[in-house]
């Protein structure tokens, strides 16, 4: 018996707002491959992954997550998620801890404390983002880079087999890029299925398996990543015509 | 005999000689305990105000006990369990800002309750023991019903502290944490809509919000967990109330103002110990590192209206005065900013 799939989108399309964002989206992920999403801003790459975790619905088209209907998924423990934004600026300070800690929920029973595995788990996450000397710190007074680490240090603190990173290099300084690219070594070495948001590869290039390029809400390339291959790429049209929408691939050559 | 006069001959320690003061007493620990409680999951998904809008809609269902002759904390608890709801389908739906949907059901509440009360033939009097708080009229029943209420309020906010704190500080994360996001925005709702009927009698429907925002304030001066915090507002809150009621006690005024102005003392008390707090943080603050792709799409938002760039990395308004290059793009006008360009879309920056 084969290993289910992990993420399968079939003629997916999203709308926000009555716009549409997508449109023919046939995505399928296999067991254990990294994927990279690039495009540029406004392709759709976000409600791309967005969509596929059931945060945005679909118009149209089915997600199934590890070859269950998203409708009738369950395994959540299954999946982590980082998502974009910073979640620092809430009203009530939380710690590191903490907020790594909400990464073991999936796997915790109602009114019951966190396990001496879950500590473990936790801890663990937290060495390998670098950050356990901040444990007990408020994460409000972290830098930018750092406080996305805790993010994905929460999402690895729950052994996800998919893990989902919406643009998790975006704005990140030297030493959290690194370890950043540390970290998803170790959960791809863990044999976990990576999908991840990027406008550009950076230090993590060597790792990815595939690339998937969204351009204008349609999927315009799927296949191995090109060395080098940056935003520039999908936004070379000169100015101030634009871009004839029957050449969207600009540097990408098929 | 009233009350100051026996307080004179007996002196303070036989505050509990009186029955209408031991069940004041206990109405005032428990609600001390569950308004900050569930006023901090408030506090952290920025609702400070839900509790005061709730507050009011009590009103008008305290009012309605008053009129039918049913007992006003079971009126008040179903008015208000279900305006709490309507707030949250309101803000759901999103056609009404959240603050304009509370800002309606204030004052209909209000109204509704003043007018009803007026109906009833009650006069000022009676609903002022129920806006300000009244040590004296706490019945045997009231009490049981607002102790039992109050428990399960602290029981399921301290005991489901995990979930409510994932949601209240990343909702989406805990949605694919396979949280139930929606049952527990509403069960918070509910939650609230409870505590603000138990401290109906003690703290008054007018204040209680204050009794649910204060203690957490004044613990986040303080300290640097969500815990901590809660754990902390709970006993700033428990003060607070007792203090209030007893003081209310011998002074004879209602005790809703007395709670709410220990609870601000504490606040101002603990602040500067913040401030100091927060300079030394600033001060200790490691610069932020140099992006390690000096590329031009670092902090880069998508077309996501949620995603902005952030305040430290875009301090200003892009206009005419900005001294960022401005370069007709298509149909719209571009900013240089650190070698890629920014272009103005409802609050944030897109990226060019």
């Amino acid at each position: 018996m084969t290993a289910p799939t992990p993420l399968q989108i079939r003629d997916g399309a999203v709308a926000l707002g009555g716009r549409p964002v997508l449109r023919g989206i046939d995505l399928t992920v296999t067991d254990g491959e990294v994927v990279a999403v690039l495009g540029s801003n406004g392709s759709g790459k976000s409600t791309l992954i967005r969509a596929a975790l059931g945060l945005i619905p679909l118009e149209r088209g089915d997600v199934r997550l590890f070859d269950v209907p998203l409708a009738r998924f369950r395994q959540w423990r299954r999946v982590g998620y980082v998502p974009q934004r910073s979640t620092a600026s809430s009203g009530v300070p939380a710690t590191v801890r903490e907020v790594v800690s909400a990464g073991r929920l999936a796997r915790r029973r109602l009114l019951r404390p966190l396990g001496r595995t879950d500590q473990r788990l936790v801890d663990s996450a937290l060495d390998v983002v670098g950050l356990r000397d901040r444990q007990r710190d408020s994460v409000a007074t972290l830098s930018g880079g750092q406080q996305q680490r805790v993010l994905i240090a929460r999402a690895m603190a729950g052994e996800p087999d998919l893990l989902v990173l919406d643009e998790p290099t975006a704005g990140v300084d030297r030493a959290s890029q690194v370890a950043f690219a540390d970290a998803l070594t170790r959960v791809a070495a863990d044999g976990a299925t990576i999908v991840l948001v990027a406008h550009e590869l950076g230090p993590i290039e060597p790792l990815i398996d595939r690339a998937v390029v969204v351009h204008d809400g349609r999927i315009v390339h799927d296949g191995p990543p090109r060395a080098g291959a940056g935003l520039h790429a999908f936004h070379d049209h000169a100015h101030p015509e634009p871009t004839p929408d029957n050449s969207p691939l600009g540097g990408w050559s098929l | 005999m009233s009350v100051p006069e026996a307080v004179s001959i007996l002196g303070p320690l036989s505050l509990l000689d009186y029955d209408f003061m031991r069940r004041a007493l206990l109405a005032a620990l428990v609600t001390g305990l569950a308004a900050p409680a569930v006023g901090t999951y408030l506090v952290q998904r920025r609702l400070a105000l839900l509790g005061d809008g709730i507050g009011h809609i009590a009103v008008t269902g305290v009012a309605l006990g008053l009129l039918t002759g049913w007992t006003p904390v079971w009126t008040a608890v179903v008015v208000a369990v279900l305006g709490a709801l309507l707030i949250e389908v309101l803000r759901a739906r999103g056609r009404t800002t959240g603050d304009v949907a509370l800002a309606l059901l204030f004052y209909g509440g209000i109204a509704g309750g003043v007018l009803l009360t007026g109906l009833a033939g009650n006069g000022a009097s009676t609903l002022h023991r129920y806006l300000f708080g009244s040590i004296s009229t706490v019945s045997d029943s009231d009490i049981v019903t607002v102790t039992v209420l109050a428990a399960v309020v602290i029981v399921l906010a301290v005991g489901l502290s995990p979930q409510l704190f994932a949601i209240c500080q990343d909702e989406d994360f805990a949605r694919v944490q396979g949280l139930r996001v929606q049952a527990y925005t509403v069960a918070m709702s509910v939650m609230a809509a409870v505590t603000v009927t138990v401290a109906m009698r003690t703290v008054g429907l007018l204040l209680v919000s204050a009794l649910m925002v204060v203690p957490v304030a004044t613990a986040q001066q303080v300290t640097r967990g969500f815990r901590t915090t809660l754990l902390a507002a709970m006993v700033l809150g428990t003060v607070a109330s007792l203090g209030g009621v007893t003081t209310s006690f011998y002074a004879n005024v209602a005790p809703g103002a007395t709670i709410v102005l220990i609870a601000l003392a504490g606040f101002a008390a603990t602040w500067p110990v913040g401030a100091l707090i927060r300079r030394r943080q600033h001060v200790t603050a490691p610069f932020e590192a140099a992006p390690f792709e000096s590329g031009p799409f670092e902090a880069a938002p998508s077309g996501q209206p949620a995603a902005d760039h952030r305040s430290e990395v875009h301090p200003h308004r892009h206009g005419d005065q900005c001294g960022h290059a401005a370069v007709v793009h298509g149909d719209h006008v571009d900013y240089v900013h650190d070698g890629h360009r920014h272009v103005p879309h409802g609050d944030h920056y897109d990226e060019h």
